[in-house]
């Protein structure tokens, strides 16, 4: 397991490594350049002011002088100074990477609130009405949207009912009340697609396994399909589910950039956002670099946990 | 006496008949998949409002009425106008165009980058391989809504860069995908024939691997078409698509969210206009995989 561990580590080093080179490309390669973001507008015709702070930023160095001495100042966590609000671009990410953080839990716990059972029972009567409901739904929450739903979340629990704050964030110090109010609507919206993905593994791999002989035998010792399901089945259809919860998990981390521009989150995916708009080039690259090494995490995690669960593929 | 032999009968096995009984073969098998044929119509009907656009809509999707600003749905405005006073209706056929254009451009761009970079690197192997595979993993690394942000950026606004910045997100999938399936075709036996045969690399991956794998890129290409529509769309509500006064669904969303208070229906139109879209195109995807792939009959 150890070497399997090691194995599987080592090889997102070169992964790892391409995404701080595709990172620092694509963020040279945006119009103007980070010493007119901090100079501002009007600056360029003040030709000595804009050279000197070239020459202070390095953008005077050639390119790839400036991506090693990147990536050496980001190994020691130093991404530089956002052109935006003048704070370490360290500091911004580490405010705003547990918004986004909350909002990809909650969303998952709300599309497991949905899935697993509504996959079990489409599971266990394949070809029932309940099934072809359940499959119609997720068919359907695979089509909507994100940004088209949260929009109609809001016009109906926030403009129309007056349930629930149509957007802003409070931290969880300040009130888990206020903050579950403020996150739910933004939860449910991301959860949709979430639970449609995940209600159609749960089906599929609950379905495949339920034709496995070890389920014919407990059918035959006489146990109710309940049991047969619940004790028998379901562990083994959930290795499949547990993969694609850690793969999704990663993703929405950046898939969370339009609803929380929507819900008014400060989250990293609207900071990235946001940053793209205002040419603040090193909060930026901070916020992409940090979301695909949350995705390539996440995607470590995953591959680990399922070789525990799986062990055949520690021998593959 | 001169003998006339009779023509022989037209027999089923002859190549046209073959043919198009195998067309119909495919659509019977995939119009069984469950909405297959809602998806169908669905499509068919998204396509012929896209080109009949000017036909279908009421209005010209850019006259600005300055008499009926935000006015809500009635007559002579059936769904409603924006807040230039332009038919949402209108608007909402002609966002078919760049939606379908949108969804079929990136996909198509990402099914040709891939499909190239999985021959190469799955023909090649060796370090082209290792260097090709490395680059799509990290490139896949990116959430996908991000990196096409991060892209559209470097390009600037507009919807062609904005297909060029979906296509890129999407042509790691291609990639991947291609790169299993030639590594599982080319050491197969009539692949093996062909080079002792002596054709060279090339001809070998046109002739005898692509037309092998050339069914996975179709169901997932299938598949992509309806995110490809909702990621445009994405970069459209965010500003960095279709820019004004070219009518796109995720534009109108965009208004539609800066005046939810003021004029909460303006987003029916055009969202529901893309989850219809979206929803066909994916039962459709669903009926595509069923007539193509056996495993999925199963």
């Amino acid at each position: 397991m150890l070497r399997y561990l090691l194995g599987r580590t080592l090889q997102v080093v070169p992964t790892l490594l391409l995404v701080t080179v595709i990172t620092f490309i694509l963020v040279k390669l945006l119009p103007g350049d980070a010493a007119l973001a901090f100079l501002g507008e009007t600056s360029p015709q003040d030709q000595v002011r804009y050279e000197a702070m070239r020459r202070e930023l390095g953008l005077d160095q050639p390119l790839p002088v400036q991506y090693f001495k990147w990536l050496g100042k980001v190994a020691g966590g130093d991404f530089g100074i956002s052109a935006r609000t003048r704070e370490p671009v360290l500091e911004g990410i580490k405010a705003r990477l547990p918004v986004t953080a909350q909002l990809a839990l909650m969303t998952m716990a709300v599309a497991l609130a949905i899935a697993l059972p509504v996959g079990i029972i489409s599971a266990a009567r394949p070809r029932s009405w309940l099934d072809n409901v359940g499959s119609t739904a997720a068919i359907a929450g695979l089509a909507v949207p994100d940004f088209w739903l949260g929009i109609v979340l809001i016009t109906l629990f926030s403009l129309g009912l007056g349930l629930l704050p149509p957007s802003g964030f409070k931290p969880l110090g300040e009130g888990i009340g206020q903050n579950l109010q403020l996150m739910i609507l933004p939860a449910l919206t991301l959860g949709a697609s979430q639970a449609a993905v995940l209600m159609r593994q749960v089906r599929a791999a609950l379905l495949e396994v339920l034709r496995h002989d070890y389920v014919t035998t407990a059918r035959a010792k006489g146990l109710r399909e309940g049991v047969v399901v619940r004790r028998h089945a379901l562990k083994n259809a959930l290795i499949p589910v547990v993969t694609l919860i850690g793969l999704q998990t990663g993703r929405l981390f950046g898939g969370a950039v339009i609803v929380e521009t929507i819900f008014a989150l400060p989250g990293i995916g609207r900071v990235a956002a946001d940053s793209i708009f205002f040419r603040d080039y090193a909060m930026l690259q901070g916020a992409i670099l940090v979301l695909a090494v949350a995705v390539l995490l996440m995607n470590l995690v995953t591959d680990i946990l399922y070789s525990y669960l799986d062990p055949r593929i520690r021998y593959r | 006496m001169t003998v006339v032999e009779a023509a022989p009968p037209l027999e089923l096995t002859s190549p046209l008949v073959r043919r198009r009984s195998g067309w119909r073969a495919l659509l019977r098998e995939g119009l069984r998949a469950r909405g297959a044929a809602f998806g169908l119509t669905v499509t068919l009907a998204v396509v012929a409002l896209a080109l009949g656009a000017d036909l279908f809509s009421p209005h010209n999707p850019n006259v600005q009425d300055y008499n009926s600003i935000l006015a809500p749905p009635g007559a002579p405005y059936w769904l409603g106008t924006d807040e230039l006073g332009r038919d949402l209706l209108s608007r909402t056929i002609h966002g078919s165009r760049v939606a379908l254009q949108a969804g079929l451009v990136s996909v198509g761009l990402a099914v040709v980058a891939g499909t190239l970079i999985g021959l190469l690197a799955g023909y090649v192997g060796g370090f082209v391989d290792a260097l090709l595979m490395r680059v799509t993993d990290a490139l896949w690394s990116f959430p996908g809504l991000v990196l096409a942000l991060a892209v559209g950026a470097v390009l600037g606004p507009g919807l062609f860069n904005a297909m060029l910045a979906v296509g890129l997100v999407f042509t790691p999938i291609f990639a991947r995908l291609v790169r299993a399936q030639v590594l599982s075709v080319r050491e197969r036996e009539f692949v093996l024939a062909a080079r002792m045969l002596g054709a060279n690399g090339p001809r070998i991956m046109a002739r005898h691997i692509l037309p092998n794998v050339a069914t996975p890129i179709i169901i997932q290409a299938s598949v992509l078409v309806a995110f490809a529509i909702i990621v445009e769309a994405s970069l459209s509500f965010l500003g960095l698509g279709v820019q004004p006064p070219t009518p796109s669904w995720g534009s109108m969303l965009r208004t539609a969210y800066q005046y939810l208070q003021a004029a909460p229906w303006l987003s029916f139109a055009p969202g529901a206009a893309m989850f219809v879209t979206v929803l066909g195109l994916n039962f459709l995807g669903d009926g595509l995989q069923q007539a193509l792939d056996p495993r999925a009959r199963e």
